[in-house]
């Protein structure tokens, strides 16, 4: 067991895969001699050497399609979009390419690459720097999406998709990067499309992604203390494939769901997952689904403003505390 | 007209040989007898959706593929039937993709745009331009990075060098001397716009090649012998580690920029002068003046006409894609599953 931070445990997982196949390669802006601009990827480049972790030009198309070509044609790479507001400058690869290459081909292209990138807000970046858009990759048939919300599920969830045979998204929280927590020493596998109970509770669901798990955390504590209110927290962790039965049979003890979302509003991923309830647990429920996410809004720059927009564990205790006494 | 002269036969000190001339008759006939049967076949109704021919552009497809080794990858755009012939795809196959058929290469889940064969080394047809320029780039990695001696070659319009991707390829590759090479079919033409009006300089691949330490390459891209020669010493260049290449090969299309287009736009007269210059027609020309018997090349020009009608016949008779394979292929598991 050693105490790593959430930045230390993506080097680590990274690593770990390199260490164990020759065909995983790395590749993005500022990665290898710098470390990467959040210090996620120091030590790599030391340790595996110049033509496996490679530092590229500003060029988030080139790096896309580079990791697809590779992808395709043998190699395990993992590519880093530094930003992941910059999905925006080579969306066409996850809209277009790498997402349908193997449907379109009827099975014959292969596309085994990992996409890493710093997603979320809380540091005060402003609009084009701080959000979260794992919604924007959801909606793709032929991705699969996942956003670790602690060390030891960085490690094992790059793992899980370093390994898996589809292009995966991998949304790495900034705002959780200093982080720490206690991590097992050797190999960590984890697989894709498990939610985890990080807390367990019987009156309400708390559905939960990323740095807003820590916050359910948090808001769950204080609903017990103060108001003997006693939540479940589901760490979603995986948006493609998604746990649903882990989410379903959480209703179906609590009968209340609630979702926190950091993505504005239109669209965030517990808009799918309530309409998977009301689908499939419509009887379960004791009253209505309820959705926590930011406004339909950009992210300000400044701390009052930005902290004022994100869910925060005062605005979930809430909502939460006002649904069940209604 | 920015064109060569085409240099005189030199039948004594003939590099190309004529086992290799005759592959590359046949291949240009096989594939304009395959894409006008295309364009047949859409007037029937038999050929549905887009398709975007290459007639008259068929020397640079067949001259960059004669010259490629097993193992050579090649990445196409939407106007691919040409690239993807070329590398030994039977007609069938693609004018069974192209009509919709459960014979065709991807059983009618891509497309005439998304022509797809790995055993052959197309590595697909890409319909967002500019797209497969960095993915060439990443199958050139892998080869590099595992010291194979394949190169990858990526064809694309004129129009494309106005889009980010090609100059975010072009940079890429050259700063990692990547073993790609970057072929321009220039046909004048964006879509229905002059490519010369929308752009800064004359030749749009060639005059942008110095910004990335190229060398500036254009040639006649209607003359497979010249071709084919151009892409010997790139492919040689890239093979010694070397890094890429970028040609501009100056050539026309016969037909509007898709089926939807008459080409109106073009001046009159400006086809017309483009036909005598049809590559197969020269090309035709030139084996005659080696001294190959014209029984050889109506022979050639014969069974490519009996290929195709075989091809056809078989299309016809063969079903529409079964509804078992809708969902299929999504991911790797072979279905489209996203959730428990």
């Amino acid at each position: 067991m050693a105490e790593l931070t959430y930045r230390e445990a993506v080097a680590r997982g990274i690593a770990q895969e390199m260490a164990r196949d020759p065909d995983v390669i790395f590749f993005g802006e500022d990665v290898a001699k710098a470390g990467g601009v959040f210090k996620t990827t120091v030590g790599l480049y030391e340790q595996f050497g110049p033509k496996r972790v490679r530092d590229t030009p500003i060029s988030e198309q080139a790096i896309m399609g580079a990791a697809m070509g590779a992808a395709m044609t043998g190699l395990k790479p993992i590519a880093e979009i530094m930003f992941s507001d910059f999905l925006a400058v080579c969306f066409d690869y996850f809209a277009n390419e790498f997402s349908k290459s193997r449907y379109m081909s009827n099975g014959q292209v292969k596309c085994p690459l990992v996409v890493r990138t710093g997603n979320g807000g809380g540091v005060r970046f402003g609009a084009q720097h701080s959000q979260s858009v794992e919604n924007w990759c959801m909606m793709i048939p032929g991705l699969k999406v996942v956003a670790p919300s602690n060390p030891r599920d960085v490690i094992g969830l790059m793992a899980a998709a370093v390994r898996d045979p589809d292009p995966v998204v991998f949304f790495e929280h900034k705002a959780l990067y200093a982080v720490k927590a206690d991590v097992p020493d050797g190999e960590i596998v984890d697989t894709l499309g498990s939610a985890t109970i990080a807390r367990p509770g019987k009156d309400a669901t708390i559905l939960a992604l990323a740095l807003m798990v820590p916050r359910a955390l948090d808001a769950a504590e204080r609903l017990k203390s103060r108001h003997g209110i006693d939540c479940e927290v589901i760490d979603v962790r995986s948006l493609v494939p998604l746990d649903t039965q882990a989410i379903l049979g959480s209703v179906a003890r609590t009968h209340r769901v609630f979702t926190v979302e950091e993505n504005p509003r239109l669209c965030g991923w517990g808009a799918e997952i309530v309409s998977i309830i009301a689908d499939e647990a419509f009887y379960e429920l004791d009253g209505p689904p309820v959705r926590i996410t930011t406004p339909h809004c950009p992210l300000p720059a400044a701390d009052v403003l930005e902290d004022a927009m994100l869910p925060n564990v005062d605005r979930i205790a809430e909502t939460v505390r006002r649904s069940l006494e209604s | 007209m920015a064109t060569k002269p085409v240099p005189p036969p030199d039948s004594v000190n003939d590099d190309i040989g004529e086992a290799v001339r005759l592959r590359m008759y046949r291949m240009q006939v096989e594939i304009r007898e395959a894409e006008q049967r295309a364009y047949d076949l859409f007037l029937q109704n038999l050929v549905k959706g887009t398709s975007h021919l290459s007639i008259g552009q068929e020397a640079v497809a067949v001259g960059f593929a004669a010259a490629m080794q097993p193992g050579d990858l090649t990445f196409c755009t939407y106007r691919g039937h040409a690239h993807t012939l070329a590398r030994g795809v039977p007609i069938a196959k693609v004018l069974g993709e192209l009509m919709q058929r459960d014979n065709g290469l991807m059983r009618g889940k891509g497309g005439s745009m998304h022509l797809t064969s790995v055993e052959h080394g197309v590595m697909g047809s890409y319909a967002i331009v500019g797209a497969h320029l960095p993915i060439a780039c990443g199958a050139a990695l892998r080869a590099q990075y595992r010291e194979a001696k394949d190169v990858s070659v990526c064809f694309f319009g004129d129009g494309t060098t106005n889009i980010g991707a090609f100059h975010e390829a072009l940079n890429f590759a050259a700063v990692w001397k990547l073993p790609v090479v970057f072929v321009c079919e220039n046909n004048l033409y964006m879509e229905y716009t002059a490519i010369n009006e929308v752009t800064a300089v004359e030749h749009p691949a060639a005059d942008r090649a110095a910004a990335y330490g190229l060398d500036r390459i254009v040639i006649d891209g209607n003359d497979a012998d010249v071709v084919y020669r151009t892409a010997n010493a790139a492919y040689s260049r890239a093979r010694a580690g070397e890094g890429p290449a970028l040609i501009e090969c100056i050539t026309y299309r016969h037909s509007g920029h898709s089926r939807a287009d008459p080409a109106t736009y073009r001046p009159k007269g400006e086809l017309e002068e483009w036909k005598k210059r049809d590559p197969i027609k020269m090309y035709r020309d030139r084996l005659l003046q080696f001294g190959v018997p014209e029984a050889t090349i109506l022979a050639i020009e014969v069974d490519a006409r009996r290929l195709v009608d075989e091809a056809t016949e078989a299309c016809k008779a063969a079903p529409p894609p079964s509804l078992d394979i809708l969902t299929s292929d999504v991911y790797a598991d072979g279905g489209f599953a996203w959730r428990n």
